[in-house]
């Protein structure tokens, strides 16, 4: 049962060769073996997990079951889980057990999907190495001396090393596509305000969005099924009309039109990641499908409106952690206003540090036209660019990370090196676009990603071009160590 | 543009973050050089256009005032570092 796809085990359990508890016991005794060395997990709760498996059972059994019933999904642990501790990465929330739901766990438990885990992440979301968690780096499954990209590293690392059939992560600069390009997965941040934000611990509120990792398109789709849809919770969800994301998987790509940006064929990518990206794309046409050079001539300032208005969110959402009604608070301090100082500092990692106060001073006095409204303007500037884009083309595709996975360390010291890794994702989150990153190769061993972008609300093409690939190539069932 | 300690220090007031000058000292270098990056933006004309503040050009929806949610105190209490008879405890502000 390790290994298979969410589609194959949905047919086990229909077809009572596993039962949910058995296949959870299965996984939860893979996670004992390999999380010690992989950390993928920060909390694992068995009893929970295999009391949900049971309830599971009982659907199966009263023919009450959908697609995911019974099926293990790890959480990352960013939303919030009823009666799960629920970490976000941080010292912060290191004593917060959830008292409700996110609409996301929320949708799962009425799929009768079952909790596998919270995942580890970087701390708040803020990372593109999954370095910057409380509770230790993650490593990644196809080389444990490199990271598994973040902020979505638990997950990705999970799923990889077959901890997880599929998991959730979230998406404000490249959180779930990066980490799926560094680990061999294929993952989907949908369209903004497609999945519900509420009981998502916010980073970026207009840049976040959840989504699926997991090893095939199909299993994406049928996760996203469940993730989708209005919720009247999250101020910024969208009232639009229940979809089927696998109805166009099976759809032939002749005539599709691919458009590849010339900014995303310069310079500024590693060789190998290239050689493997256009191959894709030749596979591509082989397909049937056509392609066009389109321009993001705006894409370059991304990440630097980026770092402006991410932090600036960020600034002001985290304000929320006080150590009064919940989450860590110092244990000496004097007055209130020094009670706040040394809770947070105390409480929150150097990065998180870093980018609320990067925040505090672009929202600050004097400073807020030159920083803040200027990246907002460059922000339309860059989603104009989409929309010029997407008159010539259906999907535009291109690398989701200029590298492979690297080294443990290798770029911690350097936040702006850092923050490059997601030179070609983040302009995505800007536009408020879907975006996916499938596996197309390796190069030096290592797996690389090609990112497929669509329109506003393309997400079945999206995966429809995604699966189709999938079915004429092998990528992403490579597992690590074969 | 380069940041000063001082402003680094009166940031950190603002956001309510205790810092130390040794890490006052470290952020000052990790920060500028990502207002290095963040400058680059500067030189981009943006003359006429409109800020977009969000993905999705849609008006905040509107709802009935009525009680949407049950009284969850004691659950949303558990997890208060302080509280005492259904109210959160901090140091006293008023003498």
């Amino acid at each position: 049962m390790i290994g298979k796809t969410l589609k194959e085990l949905g047919a086990a359990l229909a077809a009572r060769q596993v039962s949910s508890v058995e296949l959870t016991q299965l996984y939860l005794d893979r996670i004992a073996r390999l999380n010690p060395e992989i950390n993928a997990f920060i909390t694992v709760d068995a009893e929970k997990s295999l009391a949900q498996a049971g309830a599971a059972d009982a659907r199966l059994a009263a023919g009450d079951a959908g697609p995911l019933t019974g099926i293990p999904i790890a959480q990352k642990d960013i939303f919030c889980a009823q009666g799960w501790r629920t970490t976000c990465g941080s010292k912060m929330l290191d004593n917060f057990v959830s008292p409700y739901d996110a609409t996301v766990i929320g949708k799962f438990d009425a799929a009768g999907a079952v909790n596998l885990g919270k995942t580890n992440m970087d701390e708040f979301a803020m990372g593109s190495s999954n370095e910057t968690s409380y509770f230790g780096a993650v490593k990644n499954p196809w080389d444990v001396k490199r990271v598994p990209g973040g902020s979505s590293g638990g997950s990705a690392a999970a799923v990889a090393a077959l901890m997880a059939p599929a998991a959730t992560g979230t998406d404000t600069g490249g959180s779930i596509r990066q980490p799926a390009a560094l680990c061999n997965l294929t993952g989907l941040k949908p369209t903004y305000g497609v999945v519900s934000r509420w009981g998502m611990i916010a980073f970026a509120s207009s840049l976040d969005q959840a989504g699926p990792m997991a090893r095939s398109a199909e299993d994406c789709a049928l996760m996203l099924n469940v993730m989708a849809g209005f919720d009247d919770k999250d101020s910024t969800s969208l009232e639009r009309a229940t979809e089927d994301y696998t109805r166009d998987l099976e759809k032939p790509l002749a005539g599709l039109k691919i458009g590849l940006p010339k900014e995303f064929y310069g310079e500024g990518c590693d060789a190998g990641v290239m050689t493997a990206v256009q191959e894709a794309i030749a596979e591509y046409r082989k397909l049937g499908a056509e392609t066009i050079e389109v321009s993001l001539p705006n894409m370059q300032h991304g990440v630097a409106a980026y770092y402006v208005i991410a932090p600036a969110e960020a600034s002001s959402n985290l304000s929320r952690f006080d150590g009064v009604r919940y989450g860590y608070r110092a244990a000496d301090y004097g007055d209130l206003d020094d009670m706040y100082r040394k809770s947070r500092a105390q409480g929150f990692g150097a990065e998180v540090k870093r980018r609320i106060l990067i925040g505090t001073y672009v929202l600050s006095h004097g400073y807020y036209d030159a920083y803040y409204l200027q990246a907002q303007r460059i922000r339309r500037l860059i989603a104009n660019d989409f929309v010029e884009a997407f008159k010539r083309c259906d999907v535009i595709m291109g690398p989701t990370s200029p590298c492979t996975a690297f080294g443990l360390g290798e770029k911690s010291a350097d936040p702006v090196q850092m923050y490059l890794s997601d030179i070609y994702t983040i302009a995505v989150n800007l536009a408020g676009l879907p975006g996916m990153s499938i596996p197309c190769g390796f190069a030096g061993g290592l797996p690389v990603g090609l990112q497929l972008i669509g329109d506003y609300f393309a997400e079945a093409r999206l995966l429809n071009a995604a699966h189709r690939y999938q079915q004429a190539t092998g990528w992403h069932l490579r597992k690590p160590g074969e | 543009m380069s940041l000063t300690l001082e402003q680094v220090r009166r940031v950190a007031h603002l956001a309510r973050l205790d810092i130390s000058e040794a890490e006052a000292q470290t952020t000052l270098g990790h920060l500028n050089g990502i207002f290095t990056l963040i400058e680059a933006m500067q030189a981009v004309d943006t003359k006429g256009i409109e800020p977009m503040a969000h993905a999705q050009d849609v008006a905040q929806r509107l709802r009935e005032d009525r009680v949407s949610e049950e009284n969850r105190r004691e659950a949303f209490q558990a997890v208060a570092p302080e509280t005492e008879a259904g109210l959160y405890l901090v140091p006293k502000v008023i003498e």
